[in-house]
């Protein structure tokens, strides 16, 4: 920093470090995506005892990269009613929206782009907005089944994001901060991952992980999908780049999720035995975990039923994460150890 | 739908997810059943319908007779076949065609052909770009059968016995 603002000046030195941290953040995710994006295959195809993809590259880790050149090369096909800036950006917002939010995730000790103390409110209003590229892409096709789908994958989102946000408050209550940072340095306690939130918040974490899938349009909450019943709901009209974009913004807000998970409820980069160093190392174990388990989800359960998704989202999650809200406010307010903390800010 | 107090905790434990999940990893480690294809190949019965060969004698003699027993039965169709007599004398076809599109691959003109010539053989990788090559004439037959000669004749001999 000091070396880059002493070279080229104090704006022009600050706008490169800038630069170079989202650059280095973006291109290392979406490498990680690549290799991700095979794992999830490999993790898919295993459970049903076949190989997976092993044929570019050894067993295979190169196959992402060879679709990206074919998605790439592919022609891009715009329907004929289609309006066309709508259309071709829809996917660009989705993507990203899904790269942005990356800008607040914690990777380490210090180790993030932009250390806001509105993290988590960033966070809620940028996936927000990813809803918008689902709306607007199937809108724009002209097709009234990129129309239905856009529907119903936009009815679902929003459906689960209000969950999502409660589970969320309830973290807050307990850190006292919306700061992604504050709220990991909350959970270093002496106990290892004993102290960290999963415990104190036990039920949100199921909560969390289901509404994870539901929000990220993931089996067994792939409705808009459905690649077996329906054809790719809001993306039918999409081929080729735009297509692409479609797809890496949903594995990567899937990939964000799992940092969520990771930061909220298992300690971000905080080693799980006292002792051992913490690091940038735990954080991204603590991701292949929660993605080995999400990949998982994918290849063993069963598709819902619409109503039965909507049920479960109105019915069961939003009563259970508001009624949790209720508890933790109380649990906080009389000081019960893991629930105030108070570590930092309050 | 009775809401029962057991099943209600069930499902808030995910217990058909955990179980679901401990019989995928079952599953995860046992050995894998894919075959590379085209470096690997499963297994082909003797009695595996594949691309059609015109058989010889092992003097070189084509055995067709030029009957149209196969062109008769053929449900598709997809067989045509000209005949007139050799300088020699004896009968030959003078044109066999197979349209490769057409044909359902039943084994019917196998079945039917009197002197085993027109055969199916276990060739099944015979994709073409374009639709034309798919038209068989009688030397793309003939060419099929020298090639595939000692596999199909093999095939003949484990299939004879349960004839």
């Amino acid at each position: 920093m000091e070396f880059m603002i002493n070279t080229f000046g104090l704006y022009f030195g600050t706008f490169l470090v800038i630069v170079g941290q989202v650059l280095l953040v973006v291109v290392l995710i979406l490498v990680a995506l690549a290799f991700l994006m095979y794992g999830d295959r490999k993790i898919w195809a295993a459970v049903q005892m076949r190989k997976g993809p092993n044929m570019v590259g050894p067993f295979g880790v190169l196959q992402s990269f060879a679709d990206f050149i074919k998605y790439i090369a592919k022609e891009v096909i715009i329907p004929s009613g289609a309006d066309k800036i709508v259309f071709f950006m829809a996917p660009m917002v989705t993507f990203v929206m899904a790269v942005v939010v990356w800008a607040v995730i914690p990777f380490n000790e210090g180790w993030v782009v932009s250390n806001i103390n509105v993290g988590i409110l960033y966070i809620f209003a940028i996936s927000s907005f990813e809803v918008y590229g689902v709306i607007m892409g199937g809108w724009a096709s002209n097709s009234k089944y990129a129309f239905l789908g856009a529907l119903r994958s936009a009815a679902q989102m929003i459906s689960y994001e209000v969950s999502i946000g409660l589970i969320i408050v309830g973290i807050l209550i307990s850190t006292g901060s919306l700061n992604l940072t504050d709220i990991v340095r909350a959970q270093d306690g002496n106990y290892g991952f004993l102290s960290w939130y999963w415990l104190p918040h036990f039920p949100m974490v199921w909560l969390f992980f289901v509404s994870a899938l539901a929000e990220t349009n993931r089996p067994p909450f792939d409705l808009p999908e459905a690649e077996s019943e329906l054809v790719a709901g809001y993306q039918v009209e999409y081929s080729s780049t735009p297509f692409l974009l479609y797809m890496i913004g949903e594995l990567m807000s899937l990939v964000f999720m799992t940092a969520m998970m990771t930061i909220l409820f298992f300690g971000g980069w905080l080693s799980p035995i006292p002792g051992l160093p913490d690091g940038i190392l735990w954080f991204i174990g603590k991701m292949l975990v929660f993605f080995f388990l999400f990949s998982m989800v994918k290849a063993l359960v069963p598709r819902f039923r619409y109503d039965q998704l909507m049920r479960l989202g109105w019915k069961v999650f939003l009563p259970m994460s508001l009624g949790w809200v209720v508890i933790v406010a109380a649990l906080a307010q009389y000081g019960v150890p893991g629930y105030a903390r108070w570590a930092v800010g309050g | 739908m009775a809401v029962t107090l057991k099943r209600v905790i069930n499902n808030f434990l995910l217990k058909d997810f955990l179980s679901g999940f401990a019989l995928g990893m079952k599953y995860f480690f046992r050995p894998k059943v894919t075959i590379n294809y085209p470096h690997e190949k499963g297994p082909l019965s003797p009695r595996f319908r594949g691309e059609h060969a015109l058989r010889r004698y092992p003097n070189g003699e084509e055995r067709c007779i030029a009957c149209k027993l196969c062109e008769a039965i053929c449900p598709a169709q997809a067989i045509t076949i000209d005949a007139e007599p050799r300088e020699d004398g004896s009968r030959r076809t003078t044109r066999y065609d197979i349209d490769m599109t057409k044909c359902i691959y039943c084994g019917l003109c196998q079945e039917a052909c009197p002197v085993d010539a027109i055969v199916e053989g276990p060739n099944f990788e015979y994709a073409t770009e374009t639709r034309e090559e798919l038209f068989y004439n009688k030397e793309k037959l003939l060419a099929n059968g020298d090639r595939w000669e000692a596999e199909i004749a093999r095939n003949i001999e484990l299939d004879a016995p349960y004839r």
